[in-house]
């Protein structure tokens, strides 16, 4: 008995559960379920792990802790949603974080996205946070009781993220002239992939009221960003849109590089605790 | 309020359940070592049963890495006082809020030289760029503070410097 609890008390987290009743009754989700807390799941850790790069690099002390706290709390997101995804499957959020390549992936190409420079992450960083407050905003009402826990959660956190993106995207767009001209090249070279993220598969279909349908969030993300462009003084890119794709699996050449490093030490060392 | 009250420290009806959520109510915040798990409104329910003692804990942030030392604290302490067959969950629903924070607990903050959460979650005001309740220095009570910067040391609080006594400090934000 004192074995299992000696060991219980030095064990990591890996069991996040979401609420006292909902433990017995619905913490595995069905195969559709599953899949689409993979999407969101995958964006977070993806946006993460991007992110994290900056600590130690950003251009204040302030601003490198306050990505690598960003960064922490989407890990934290996605450990949730992974944790669930996974349930379905048998495999833990390891499993699924390490041990899965690239076409498995359910990112969509916005978080993908390489950093650029600050700018480009502070770009990337608005257009994402904006999308996943509207986006957990609407799933608090999902029927999916795990799902709304997850998006009751994490909702208050991004709205921080909301923020903090855009004091920047003012900051840099109103500051100086390089600033400026840096904030307009980061904001149009991110913003074909905007549309992806609007788009309906047909996973949606079969998840009416569980998830969130992407094509109703653009109205309430548009409405939220222009604004801000306007006050910024800055127009709304046009032109080029990416196709996407990155719920079926089919990825920017950015993912790649991204998750051998995020891969490789696990892979190396099968198994192995730190 | 007696609802809100209730939701904020939800310390068990039964006394053996009642016993072991106060052993467990002793444990600190590893960052934030002058408040309780109690005064956070972290531990959210201590059962005692036949089968054995069942303590859920709720995470403040979705990230924070506190939580597994607070998770091992309430172990140890639970086992060092002779509960057996601990388990501890943490679980997200109903999600945590700076609301549940004692009052007791906002004034050790300070004490520490913590600014405590000023204003309600849930009523954060909006629009581009947010006005908010002034911050009271921790030191001097100054109101006259400004934020450095919104992300501070651990991911619940914010950096602040106090523009009368010149002092920076941390502030613990509304969530």
């Amino acid at each position: 008995m004192s074995d299992t609890i000696e060991q219980d008390a030095h064990g990591h987290v890996d069991t996040i559960q979401l609420s006292a009743e909902l433990v017995e009754a619905a913490s595995v989700a069905s195969h559709d379920v599953a899949e689409y807390a993979l999407w969101l799941g995958d964006d977070s850790l993806v946006l993460a792990q991007n992110l994290g790069w900056w600590i130690s690099r950003a251009p204040e002390l302030e601003e490198d802790i306050a990505l690598g706290n960003i960064a922490l709390d989407l890990i934290g997101h996605a450990r949730s949603l992974l944790h669930y995804a996974g349930a379905e499957s048998g495999r833990t959020e390891d499993d699924l974080a390490y041990w899965r390549d690239e076409p498995q992936w359910r990112s969509a190409h916005l978080f993908e996205q390489p950093n650029g420079d600050f700018a480009h992450t502070i770009a990337r960083q608005f257009i994402a946070a904006h999308y996943l407050f509207e986006l957990y905003s609407a799933l608090m009402q999902s029927t999916d009781a795990t799902l709304a826990a997850i998006a009751a959660k994490a909702v208050k956190e991004v709205d921080y993220h909301r923020d903090h993106s855009i004091q920047w995207v003012l900051r840099l767009a109103l500051g100086t002239e390089e600033s400026r001209r840096r904030m307009i090249t980061g904001l149009s070279d991110l913003w074909p992939f905007v549309e992806e993220l609007f788009v309906d598969e047909p996973l949606i279909d079969r998840l009416e009221g569980a998830a969130v349908r992407p094509s109703s969030l653009r109205g309430a993300v548009e409405a939220a960003m222009f604004p801000v462009l306007a006050e910024a003084e800055l127009d709304v890119p046009r032109g080029f849109i990416s196709s996407g794709g990155g719920r079926r699996g089919d990825h920017s050449e950015n993912l790649g590089p991204m998750l051998a490093e995020l891969q490789v030490l696990a892979r190396a060392h099968p198994g192995a605790k730190w | 309020m007696v609802i809100m009250a209730a939701l904020a420290r939800p310390r068990p009806s039964d006394a053996a359940s009642r016993q072991a959520w106060d052993i467990a109510a002793e444990v600190c915040d590893p960052e934030v070592p002058v408040l309780t798990i109690e005064d956070l409104g972290v531990l959210r329910s201590v059962a005692v049963t036949a089968d054995g003692t069942h303590v859920i804990l709720t995470p403040t942030y979705s990230g924070c890495p506190a939580m597994e030392a607070m998770r091992d604290d309430v172990t140890s302490a639970l086992i060092g006082a002779g509960y057996e067959n601990v388990t501890v969950e943490l679980v997200l629903a109903p999600a945590w809020t700076t609301d549940w924070m004692s009052e007791e607990g906002k004034a050790k903050l300070v004490s520490y030289g913590i600014a405590a959460p000023t204003g309600h979650s849930g009523v954060r005001p909006t629009g581009t760029v947010r006005l908010q309740l002034a911050v009271k220095c921790p030191r001097c009570s100054s109101l006259n503070t400004r934020e450095l910067a919104r992300f501070g040391s651990t991911s619940c609080k914010a950096l602040y410097e106090c523009r009368d006594c010149l002092e920076p400090f941390d502030y613990f934000k509304v969530l």
